[in-house]
């Protein structure tokens, strides 16, 4: 078996020097009828060859994105990925190495955080930002606990416009933590006063910008009123390529950005693993959950980095910490960092400014679509449509078409009759003009 | 400024080369990515376009590849040597995992597709699904915790569902001392009132003392088995008798799950829930620090009240339960967005297709006989924490280092100094300055004589008065000791830019 370099010979000499006759011996603290004489029923191992093969088999099932004319977003993205990306993430030194709990010889890890810290926070316009969550739902949970252990309040209201599974994760911690969560309506055609939904129990209010259904919001009055209660405003960013087009959230008053960082440098891999960004004020910091890389020096005074301020985590401070989050998302944090790093800031808002061209393109394509209507004013690189029939079968029958067109509403809030007929369409810079017209002219086939 | 050394020009050390950061390579304009013109559009950003800059800096691909590069090889890694941490099974991660996750029909996929689209996919999360049930004797697994402590968090809410769901809230949860700190954070996060259970003379939770503990206000106890000091919790059977006696559940903490696998099914063992860590048991890469996946298997009595979302068997092939509505069971909530790890169950799947139900019997066999072998060849300089054989890891206290003024803290930089990665160090905290070590199945014998004559040679070092060695270590590492009290007093967290260039 590849994997496993001792011999038999090896195991005999082993287990003699040990002193035992043989293996079950070493287990002999298992209860001996609970202990298998026999392998599992699964199958014996095989090469490569043969699990490449069946691992391809199944992947040939999948009709995957870049096949075909795709328009899917909420919440994950398909954006170009430079190779450098791939290659470098690859490399056995980050591939491969645990958390740098040894920082003298963890400095490429930590070095690398430092700078993803530093690159979250500027796009996000706060002031730290967080080693990585697992991805945007659950930083945005997080965020909502920590925003009720600042204010020392108990109350989470969640804008309708949050991505509905940031919506549930959000309410399944808080219900087992004991917070309320005031959930509004979803509702694609904007209007939603959160200030109305303030009072003095108010932890937070959760807004997502762009919100689920793709509108842009400037959000320095509801900043002003939440702060004028008491409360945090923790502001949700889905896709975070439109931070290179839209002003950032600390710009506008947050005080606590939970964002899913997949759109760089991680592919959409059917939803994870993906990665959760998280940054907040300053004199919040101490209540921040997840890990922190921070600069200082060595014994000889050169620059170096560590992990640090753990006391507000879990192996330090157990059941009174900050999150139970320990394993993170390093990797993609650094697919992240190293594909910002590429862009740079001229690459950033050029791509943000194609992503959001792509979208006005094909908005206008169909918009020119009889009984088709574009719902939103303001938008990225995602926006809502209302069409005149149920979007779900439309997709389906686009999709045997081989048009992936887009997210029915439907797919993410059930039975609910005022989303039925709308349509979340995204279009990134892989989105071609002729796979904008395929999509436009079997879109009209089939209504 | 502080980055200089002084015995060469460039502050270089041959192939240890220094690396500013990306924020101090900066030429405004320029980037690595060559993307088209923009074509002209009428913005739809309304008042919200952004009117600054970011402050992003520039850098050509040719010098971004050098950075990472750079930086990278300051990095210890499994591909490069023996990583012994204990409770965190350092073992090879091979690159057929990587290729397989990588084909587009993996990677290329949105979770949101028409299910018709990605029948391979949620066959494919099926299919790693059945071999995690099969392996611990289990009913049924969700799926989607995205790693170890968040798969305790969902372990926990699903039992507190079931409880609540018979009209019994229940306030407590109890966690042997030794458990990891995930342990209680994840019980309190429940919404739970976290007690410790001590552990007994030979390292395992004192039933006497549980059972004193125990009452009809116990949801559960959060067991680790094997244990953190590496040991198999004997009277497990007994233990989940006498909390399930009282109403409660048995919890288990199974990131040490990769000494027992193919050789003993939690299900045997009275277990209700159990999180896997397919990043350490199923060989998927650490990463720096993730990601990873936690999936958690349950008993029948806890299935109904698994999280959405999961795959079923539908008449037309497989489906995802996205919502409440669309399934008869009484799911507690969500965990995460999307479907769950994807893309670390493709790596898992791989590793457990290639090991098969033999390789991975034979796998545990030779991670417990690894740690063994090293207790034995160790223990007359070392001591052992707690007689007798070991799982996959073996725990020595600092008892043999009394006198020397070398403390484990010591002993560890030293062996950085020596090209091994330490052990784990302080953990488990039921034992004086641990020093935990988990060879795993993949390091070859040689690897394991190395290690020991290391190890050795440092202990009789230590015992020779050569203390002030151990505390200039290490030495020959890209950095020497960091001040960490430095790093948290006056925290600096991210780059800024130096004061001149900001005021322009």
């Amino acid at each position: 078996m590849r994997y496993l370099p001792l011999t038999d010979t090896d195991r005999a000499e082993m287990l003699a020097a040990i002193g035992a006759g043989d293996i079950k011996e070493l287990y002999k603290d298992v209860p001996a009828d609970v202990l298998l004489d026999q392998p599992v029923d699964l199958p014996f191992h095989a090469g490569e060859l043969e699990v490449e093969r069946q691992m391809a088999a199944l992947a040939a099932e999948n009709v995957s994105a870049g096949s075909v004319p795709f328009f899917l977003g909420a919440g994950a993205y398909r954006h170009h990925t430079p190779a450098t990306v791939d290659h470098l993430i690859q490399r056995s030194e980050f591939l491969t190495s645990y958390t740098p709990y040894q920082p003298e010889i963890s400095q490429g890890t930590l070095q690398a955080l430092f700078e993803f810290q530093t690159q979250v926070a500027l796009l996000t316009g706060m002031d730290v930002a967080n080693a990585s969550m697992y991805d945007g739902a659950t930083a945005c949970a997080e965020a909502a606990m920590m925003a009720c252990r600042v204010t020392r309040r108990n109350r989470v209201v969640l804008s309708g416009g949050l991505h509905p599974h940031y919506r549930e994760v959000t309410q399944t911690n808080a219900r087992f933590m004991g917070l309320t969560i005031d959930a509004l309506p979803a509702n694609a055609e904007g209007g939603e006063n959160l200030s109305e939904h303030l009072d003095d129990e108010t932890a937070c209010v959760v807004v997502q910008n762009p919100d689920f259904f793709g509108q842009v919001e400037e959000l320095s009055v509801l900043a002003d009123a939440c702060h004028a209660a008491g409360a945090l405003l923790v502001v949700v960013v889905t896709e975070i390529v439109s931070l290179g087009a839209v002003e950032a959230p600390g710009n506008m008053g947050a005080d606590i950005v939970a964002a899913e960082g997949q759109s760089l440098g991680n592919p959409m891999g059917f939803g994870g693993p993906h990665v959760g960004l998280f940054a907040v004020r300053e004199r919040f910091l101490r209540q921040m959950p997840g890990r922190l890389a921070g600069e200082t020096v060595d014994v000889d005074g050169r620059r170096g980095w560590v992990l640090t301020l753990s006391t507000r985590e879990q192996h330090i401070r157990r059941e009174k910490a900050t999150s139970n989050i320990c394993t993170n998302s390093g990797l993609c944090a650094l697919a992240f960092t190293i594909h910002l790093s590429l862009l740079g800031e001229a690459g950033f808002t050029k791509l943000a400014a194609l992503n959001h061209a792509a979208a006005v393109t094909l908005a206008g394509k169909l918009a020119a679509v009889p009984d088709v209507e574009i719902v939103n004013d303001a938008y990225f690189n995602e926006f809502t449509v209302r069409l005149p029939k149920s979007a779900a079968q439309v997709v389906d029958a686009l999709a045997d078409r081989h048009i992936l067109a887009g997210v029915p509403v439907s797919r993410l809030i059930p039975d609910d009759p005022a989303v039925d007929q709308l349509l979340l369409v995204a279009a990134t810079e892989t989105a071609r003009p002729s796979d904008m017209d395929a999509f436009v002219s079997a879109l009209a086939g089939v209504l | 400024m502080a980055n200089s050394i002084p015995d060469t020009i460039t502050g270089h050390r041959g192939l240890q080369l220094e690396e500013p950061l990306i924020f101090e390579q900066d030429a405004p304009g320029r980037t690595a990515v060559d993307l088209p013109e923009v074509p002209e559009i009428e913005s739809r950003l309304g008042n919200a376009a952004r009117k600054g800059e970011i402050g992003l800096p520039g850098l050509a691909e040719p010098q971004v590849v050098r950075h990472y590069l750079r930086i990278s090889q300051k990095n210890y890694a499994i591909d490069a040597g023996m990583y012994p941490l204990g409770s965190c099974t350092m073992k090879h991660n091979p690159r057929l995992n990587e290729k397989m996750a990588r084909l587009p029909g993996f990677a290329d996929i949105h979770p949101l597709q028409p299910e018709k689209t990605v029948q391979g996919a949620l066959a494919m999360i099926d299919l790693c699904a059945e071999w995690l049930k099969v392996l611990t004797g289990m009913p049924a697994v969700a799926m989607s915790p995205a790693a170890g402590a968040h798969g305790e968090l969902t372990g926990l809410m699903t039992i507190r569902a079931a409880l609540e769901d018979r009209g019994d809230a229940r306030k407590r949860v109890l966690v042997p001392e030794s458990a990891h700190g995930t342990n209680p954070a994840s019980a309190h996060m429940c919404g739970y009132k976290v007690e410790a259970v001590p552990a007994n003379e030979a390292g395992r939770v004192d039933l006497a003392v549980l059972k004193e503990r125990l009452g009809d206000d116990v949801a559960a106890i959060m067991i680790t088995n094997p244990n953190t000091c590496g040991l198999f919790e004997d009277e497990i059977v007994e233990i989940s008798a006498a909390v399930h006696a009282v109403g409660g559940f048995v919890y288990c903490d199974g990131a040490n799950f990769n000494a027992i696998v193919g050789r003993v099914r939690p299900g045997d063992l009275g277990i209700d829930s159990m999180h896997l860590n397919l990043h350490k048991t199923f060989s998927t890469p650490h990463g720096g620090g993730g990601p990873g996946a936690g999936p958690v298997v349950l008993s029948e009595a806890l299935a109904p009240f698994m999280p959405l979302p999961y795959v079923m068997h539908g008449p037309d092939g497989f489906q995802l339960a996205e919502h409440a509505g669309q399934t008869d069971a009484k799911p507690y909530g969500r965990m995460k967005g999307f479907h769950g790890q994807a893309g670390v169950f493709v790596r898992a799947l791989s590793y457990m297709l290639s090991m098969g139900a033999d390789g991975l019997r034979q796998a545990s066999a030779d991670a417990v006989l690894s740690a063994n072998y090293l207790a034995a060849r160790l223990n007359d300089l070392l001591t052992q924490s707690y007689p007798g054989p070991c799982m996959h890891e073996v725990l020595f206290d600092d008892h043999f280092l009394r006198n020397t003024d070398v403390t484990t803290l010591d002993f560890a930089k030293a062996m950085i100094d020596e090209g091994v990665h330490p052990m784990t160090m302080y953990f488990p905290l039921v034992v004086h300055g641990a020093l935990l070590m988990e060879p795993t199945e993949t390091e070859s014998r040689e690897s394991l004589e190395q290690y020991i004559a290391l190890v050795r040679g440092l202990t009789e070092r230590a015992k020779a008065g050569e203390a002030a060695s151990f505390h200039d270590a290490p030495k020959y590492a890209p950095r020497r000791r960091l001040d960490e009290t430095k790093a948290a007093r006056n925290p600096v967290l991210r780059w800024q830019p130096p004061i001149d260039q900001a005021a322009e």
